[in-house]
């Protein structure tokens, strides 16, 4: 008992002193996103400090990392294949959960300052943000690879190693751009300090997206309102046709 | 100037989309055609989510089509009776195709079928359409004194229910007109565009109606079948998207304006030659798709219910 103790006191001990000696306060340059009527993106700069009771261990890098992620969508993702001389989809699959935007932002190569088991603790790489528990094909990473693909090319999924500045080994600060084709909700944004690829302190904050104003009231009125939204439609077109007409007899007499 | 569209969720450039509603307004004047299979696959390619290309379509291809019509009212160039004969057939379609494209969509493949759909009929027509027309110019330039044929009375005039339709000239049975109503009503669910393409080669070489009264009437129609559309969109799917729409109609409007006075000065052969090329390259340019390996095998789709 009395040696079981000890292992277990010297086990824990450096992890514990390590993760109360470094702590982490940050900020955002804005906490809420208004999609208006011009909105062609964001860029939300992302700030920080390491807080320390003791100098900073010399003995080790210290690793940050930064995380923005939109809120999670269920997907599909359909596999062309030719059949009978025509490209078609031939395979589809289910995955259960994908964020909608997702960016990581480092100050290092991520396989130097982040171990695989913490990632897989905390999905903080992309690969590790898409979740399928179960995906019914011969080669499921395909299906993950093409969607973090696809993303990548829409800017929706961004892998910034080395985009953090860490200045005197205590300051950070990155800045993250949110593509034009964003969707609404709460956006997480997570920072993690690490010390040889473990994770010594996290931090995390919510950014929130929406639309304002007039992108707002069409929003709403589309869902809530249908038919009215569709017969305002329908009078909007009609008399928008009318107009042109009427403008264009005027004109020619 | 970049404009954030509320329903699709993406940005995109106004000028673009008012040039692209400026340019199927003309066409959609000139030829009678909503200009929907144009549109539609023009909006999926500037990135505009396809449920909500397909059913803004509907709701701009009524605003263009009721600018055209007015033109074609004013040159007493719509058949309102045959108009309304189709139209009734054209609402009975347009509700089963709806009910056949979800059958589809549950089935999967029907982005496919919709293709293959655009590229059959669109082939046909056109190919038709060219051969006739080309024909029709030939006979014209070469012989000047043939005394031009009778129509033959097929099986079309035998049938009963016969009504007079005076704008077009025609002694007909109420028959072929609701069936070719119905049937460009289910493709036009299906496509997701108006039908005019359909209709106008249709109400030429099925009914017999002169070209001048066909583009009018197929407008007239073309309106009413469209708003039901735009209607079962909005209230089903959500995803009529107004200020797409806006956007893409007062480019519409104006052009379909310009395309109808440009279809006066343009004789029939000529109107019908333009019409079918541009249906050929649009069908071309389909197949071409389905034959060529695309850059990109893999494609994300909304998920299945969960």
């Amino acid at each position: 008992m009395k040696h079981f103790s000890l292992i277990l006191a010297l086990l824990v001990a450096p992890v514990a002193a390590v993760a109360q000696d470094e702590n982490v306060v940050a900020g955002l340059s804005q906490n809420t996103v208004a999609i208006t009527a011009n909105f062609s993106g964001s860029e939300i700069l992302i700030f920080g400090a390491v807080e320390r009771q003791a100098p900073a261990p010399e003995d080790s890098i210290l690793g940050v990392i930064i995380t923005v992620e939109g809120p999670d969508r269920g997907l599909t993702v359909r596999r062309m294949d030719r059949r009978y001389g025509i490209w078609m989809n031939t395979e589809a699959v289910e995955i259960d959960s994908a964020p909608t935007f997702y960016a990581v932002a480092t100050n290092a190569p991520l396989e130097d300052i982040l171990s695989d088991v913490e990632d897989d603790a905390l999905d903080i790489t992309i690969n590790r943000a898409i979740h399928a528990y179960y995906i019914d094909s011969d080669r499921p990473q395909d299906f993950i690879d093409a969607v973090i693909r696809i993303r990548e090319n829409e800017d929706l999924y961004q892998t910034l190693e080395g985009a953090v500045q860490v200045r005197s080994d205590t300051l950070f600060d990155t800045s993250i751009r949110l593509p034009s084709n964003l969707v609404e909700g709460d956006y997480t944004a997570r920072i993690f300090l690490t010390r040889d690829r473990q994770i010594v302190a996290d931090f995390e904050t919510e950014i929130e997206v929406a639309k304002v104003g007039l992108e707002r009231i069409i929003y709403n009125l589309a869902h809530e309102r249908p038919l009215i939204y569709g017969l305002l439609s329908l009078f909007i077109a009609i008399a928008a046709g009318w107009g042109a007409s009427a403008v264009f007899r005027y004109i020619r007499s | 100037m970049q404009i954030y569209l509320p329903i699709a969720e993406v940005s995109v450039n106004a000028f673009l989309l008012l040039g692209l509603g400026g340019l199927v307004g003309i066409l959609s004047g000139m030829f009678g055609v909503g200009g929907g299979f144009l549109m539609t696959p023009l909006l999926f390619f500037i990135g505009i989510p396809p449920a909500v290309a397909v059913a803004t379509e509907a709701n701009q291809i009524v605003a263009s089509s009721f600018s055209g019509v007015l033109a074609h009212f004013k040159r007493k160039t719509v058949d309102l009776k045959m108009g309304f004969v189709l139209l009734i057939g054209g609402l009975t379609g347009a509700a089963l195709g709806v009910q056949i494209f979800n059958l589809l969509k549950a089935q999967g493949q029907v982005d496919l079928l919709v293709r293959l759909c655009y590229v059959i009929f669109l082939g046909i027509i056109g190919g038709l359409m060219f051969i006739e027309s080309l024909n029709a110019i030939r006979k014209s330039r070469n012989a000047t004194t043939t005394v031009p044929k009778r129509k033959s009375r097929g099986w079309i005039h035998a049938l009963p229910f016969k009504i007079r339709f005076r704008t077009s000239g025609l002694y007909l049975s109420v028959i072929p007109p609701l069936l070719v109503g119905l049937a460009v009503g289910v493709l036009s669910a299906i496509m997701g565009v108006g039908g005019g393409f359909i209709m106008v080669p249709a109400m030429i070489y099925l009914l017999g109606m002169p070209t001048k009264v066909v583009v009018g009437t197929s407008l007239f129609q073309i309106i009413f079948v469209t708003a039901f559309a735009t209607l079962l969109h909005a209230t089903t799917n959500f995803t009529v998207d107004m200020v797409l729409a806006v956007l893409l109609l007062v480019g519409g409007v104006v052009g379909a304006q310009i395309g109808a006075r440009i279809g006066v000065y343009l004789k029939a052969e000529q109107l019908r030659i333009l019409l079918a090329l541009m249906v050929l390259l649009v069908c071309g340019k389909l197949a071409f798709d389905l034959l060529v390996q695309p850059s990109e095998l893999f494609s994300i789709g909304a998920g299945g219910g969960h």
